[in-house]
C-alpha cells in the first residue's frame, strides 16, 4: 500500500509485520465474537445447544463452507476473488465419482486426482488472470458456468452414487470416526488438517508472503523482481487443492456426487472470509480469522434452527452479522490509522 | 503465449457451444415406433419444462419420449437450472414460440409472470397444454398434475399411524416460494392436523432442495427435539439430507421417515429400513399425458380441463410390485 516500487522487496515484509499486530486484534474480536454469539444461544437453550453431540453437528456442518473458505481466503488476500469455488467443487466431485465409480480407480488414487483436478481448475484460473489478464471477477465467474454446465454434461445430468461396501472406505473420510467411540466426524479433522496445512503455507512460506504482498500492491511486487504472475497462477491453484478437497468431503457425506448443487456455496465461503476480517481489497488476512468466520455462520444457522427460529430470519440474521462485524472492523482500522 | 490464449479461447468457446447444446435441449429422435418414412412431416411439440437436473424431471422427460415416439411426434425438453430462475424460463417459452411449434407443453414456474407469453401462444393458435403445476388462466386446454395437498395428506396420514399419534414431528420442505413447495407443506400440516391433532407439528424448515445443506438442518432438528418422532421430507433432494442426518445422528429406527418422490437413495433408505415410506408421483405419466393431450388437441379432440396424474404410496412391502416399480426412479 505505501511502499515505494524501488523499496518494495524490503518493504514486503514489513507490510506483514504491520499487518500481524492488526491482524492479532481482528482474530481475537473475531473470537470474542464467536464466544459471544455461542454464549447467547447456549443461555437460550442451555439444554440443547451446548451439549457435545449439537457442537459435533455445528462443526460437522461448518466442514464444506470452511474448506471452501480456506481457498476463497488465499485468493482474496491476493486482491483477487473466487467465484467458482461452489461449481468448481460441484465439477471435482462429479469427477470423483467419474474416477472411482466409473473408472474404477482405487479411491486412494481417486481421491488425490480428485484434490489435482480442483488444483487444475484454480490454475486454468490463474493462467485467465495472471496470463491473459482478466479481471479475477470475470475470470472466476466464467469458471463458475463453465464448471456448474460441465458437471451436468459429464454427470448426464444424474447424481453419481458411490458403493456403500466397495467405497465404504471414501465415506468414512466425512462420516466415520478415526476416535474410537466419539462419533467425532472424520471431516471436522480434514478440515483442522487443511487449516493447518493452510496456516502454514501463509505465514510460513514464500507463496503466503509473496501472496500478500501481491495483494499489498501487486505492481511494486513484481518490479522487486518476483514473478507475480508465476506466482498468481500457484496461489490459485493451491487455493483449487482446497476446492478439491472440499469436493471429497461433500461427496463422501452424500455417498455420491450430486451435479445439480453448489452455487451459492462461493458466497457462504466469501461471507466467512470476510466476517474473518480477511480485506476484500488483499493484502490482509488470516487463516485462523476464516475459520472463526466458518464458525460464525455455522453457530447461527444451527443455533437459530435449535431455538425454531422461522427460517426466513435466519438469512436476515446472518446478513446483519456481516454487516455488523465488517463495520466495526473498518472502523477500528480507520481509528488505528489516524491515530 | 499467443497460441495458448488462442487455444484456450477456442476451448472456451467449444465449452460454451456444449453448454448451450445441452441447457437448450436435445430434440429427441422418435422415429423408432412409428417407422422413419415420415419424417419431415411429423408435428412439432415444444416442452418446456421447471428444470432438467433432477431425476425427477428426467423421467418426465423420458414418459415424454416414449410417448412422442408412440404418435409419431417430434419433441423437444428443456427446463431452467434451478427452480427460482423464472426470468429464464420465460427466456425459453419466447425461444419456443419463434419455433412456431404445433403445441406447447409447458410447467409453470411463476403462472403469473407466463401469463403474456402464453397469451402469444393463443394469438398463433398454438394449443397450451400445462403440466405439474397449474397456471393462473384458461388458456391451457388441459393440466396434467400430480394433486400435491392429496399427495403430502396421504404421507401425513402414514407418519400419524407410524409414531402412534402422540410425540413431535419434522417437516422439511424445498422452498417456502414454489407451488408443490407450498402444497406439499401445507396438504403435510393439514393432514397432521385431521388425523392426529395432539401431535406437535414444528415449524417447517426449508433446505433449498440441496442435500448438503438439508443434512445439516435435519441433525439440527434432531438435535433441538428429544421427543422427535419424525421428520416428513417433501422433495428428493431434501428426503436425501434427512437419510443422511438420521445415519450420521445414529437414530435410525428411532424416528419414522417420510419421504417424497424417488431416487437411489430414497428407495435404498426404504429397502434398509432408514425410510419408513415415501409417496411417489407419476413423472414418467406425467411426460405421457402431455404429449397425448397435445396430440389429441391437434388432432381435435376434446381433453378433459385436469388430468389427475396420481400418486402412490410405497414402502418395503410394495416397493417391488410392478405398478410402483414402473414410476420410481433411480
Amino acid at each position: 500500500m505505501s511502499s515505494e516500487p524501488t523499496a518494495a522487496a524490503p518493504a514486503a515484509p514489513t507490510v506483514v509485520k504491520g499487518g500481524s499486530w492488526r491482524e492479532r486484534v481482528q482474530q481475537l474480536m473475531a473470537l470474542a465474537g464467536l464466544l459471544l454469539i455461542f454464549l447467547v444461544f447456549s443461555v437460550a437453550s442451555p439444554q440443547i445447544f451446548p451439549g457435545y453431540s449439537n457442537v459435533t453437528t455445528i462443526l460437522f456442518s461448518t466442514t464444506v463452507v470452511g474448506l471452501l473458505a480456506l481457498a476463497a481466503t488465499l485468493v482474496i488476500i491476493s486482491s483477487g476473488i473466487d467465484l467458482s469455488v461452489g461449481t468448481a467443487m460441484t465439477l471435482s466431485a462429479v469427477m470423483s465419482a467419474t474416477f472411482i465409480v466409473n473408472w474404477h480407480l482405487p479411491v486412494w488414487l481417486g481421491i488425490i486426482a480428485t484434490i489435482l483436478f480442483g488444483g487444475l481448475i484454480g490454475l486454468i484460473n490463474g493462467f485467465n488472470v495472471a496470463i491473459l489478464g482478466l479481471p479475477p471477477f470475470i475470470a472466476t465467474l466464467a469458471m463458475m458456468l463453465v464448471a456448474q454446465g460441465l458437471a451436468l454434461v459429464i454427470s448426464n445430468a444424474r447424481p453419481i452414487y458411490f458403493d456403500t461396501t466397495e467405497h465404504a472406505g471414501y465415506i468414512w473420510l466425512s462420516t466415520g470416526s478415526i476416535i474410537p467411540g466419539t462419533r467425532f466426524p472424520n471431516a471436522v479433522l480434514v478440515l483442522a488438517l487443511a487449516a493447518v496445512v493452510a496456516f502454514v503455507l501463509l505465514n510460513k512460506t514464500l507463496l503466503g508472503r509473496y501472496d500478500i504482498s501481491i495483494g499489498s500492491n501487486e505492481e511494486a511486487t513484481a518490479l522487486s523482481g518476483i514473478n507475480t504472475k508465476k506466482w498468481l497462477m500457484i496461489i490459485y491453484a493451491v487455493a483449487g487443492l482446497f476446492v478439491g478437497l472440499a469436493a471429497i468431503m461433500i461427496s463422501a457425506r452424500l455417498g455420491s456426487a450430486q451435479p445439480a448443487t453448489g452455487a451459492g456455496y462461493e458466497l457462504q465461503a466469501i461471507a466467512a472470509v470476510v466476517i474473518g476480517g480477511t480485506s476484500l481489497s488483499g493484502g490482509k488476512g488470516t487463516i485462523v480469522g476464516t475459520v472463526i468466520g466458518a464458525l460464525i455462520i455455522a453457530v447461527i444457522n444451527n443455533g437459530l434452527q435449535i431455538l425454531s427460529v422461522r427460517q426466513e430470519w435466519q438469512n436476515v440474521i446472518l446478513g446483519l452479522v456481516i454487516l455488523v462485524v465488517v463495520y466495526i472492523d473498518q472502523a477500528r482500522a480507520k481509528r488505528a490509522a489516524t491515530t | 503465449m499467443r497460441k495458448i490464449s488462442i487455444g484456450l479461447a477456442a476451448l472456451g468457446v467449444a465449452a460454451s457451444l456444449t453448454l448451450a447444446a445441452c441447457s437448450s435441449g436435445t430434440p429427441a429422435a422418435s422415429g423408432t415406433a412409428g417407422g422413419t418414412a415420415s419424417s419431415g412431416e411429423k408435428p412439432y411439440i415444444a416442452i418446456v419444462s421447471k428444470g432438467f437436473q433432477h431425476q425427477f424431471w428426467q423421467a418426465v422427460k423420458k414418459g415424454a419420449e416414449q410417448q412422442a415416439a408412440k404418435d409419431g411426434v417430434t419433441i423437444t425438453f428443456e427446463g431452467p437450472a434451478t427452480e427460482a430462475e423464472v426470468e429464464a424460463q420465460m427466456n425459453m417459452l419466447t425461444a419456443a414460440l419463434a419455433k412456431k411449434p404445433a403445441a406447447l407443453g409447458f410447467a409453470a414456474l411463476d403462472s403469473k409472470a407466463a401469463a403474456p407469453v402464453l397469451q402469444q401462444f393463443k394469438d398463433a393458435n398454438i394449443p397450451v397444454v400445462a403440466f405439474d403445476s397449474g397456471v393462473d388462466s384458461d388458456i391451457p386446454v388441459t393440466t396434467a398434475a400430480t394433486d400435491n395437498k392429496a399427495a403430502a395428506g396421504e404421507a401425513a396420514k402414514h407418519m400419524c399411524e407410524l409414531i402412534g399419534g402422540a410425540g413431535t414431528v419434522g417437516v422439511m420442505v424445498h422452498d417456502q416460494t414454489s407451488r408443490t413447495g407450498q402444497d406439499r407443506r401445507d396438504g403435510f400440516l393439514d393432514g397432521m392436523k385431521a388425523n392426529c391433532p395432539s401431535v406437535k407439528v414444528l415449524d417447517p424448515q426449508y433446505g433449498k432442495g440441496d442435500p448438503n445443506v438439508s443434512a445439516d438442518i435435519a441433525s439440527s432438528i434432531i438435535e433441538a427435539n428429544p421427543d422427535l418422532k419424525g421428520i416428513f421430507l417433501a422433495n428428493e433432494g431434501t428426503a436425501i439430507g434427512g437419510i443422511k442426518a438420521t445415519k450420521e445422528k445414529n437414530m435410525v429406527g428411532k424416528i419414522v421417515l417420510i419421504g417424497f418422490d424417488s431416487g437411489k437413495d430414497q428407495i435404498d433408505a426404504i429397502n434398509d429400513g432408514t425410510m419408513a415410506g415415501a409417496i411417489t408421483q407419476n413423472p414418467v405419466g406425467i411426460g405421457e399425458q402431455v404429449v397425448a393431450a397435445a396430440v389429441k388437441t391437434l388432432h381435435g379432440e376434446t381433453v378433459p380441463k385436469v388430468i389427475d396424474t396420481g400418486y402412490y404410496w410405497y414402502d418395503k412391502t410394495n416397493i417391488n410390485d410392478a405398478k410402483i416399480q414402473a414410476v420410481l426412479y433411480q
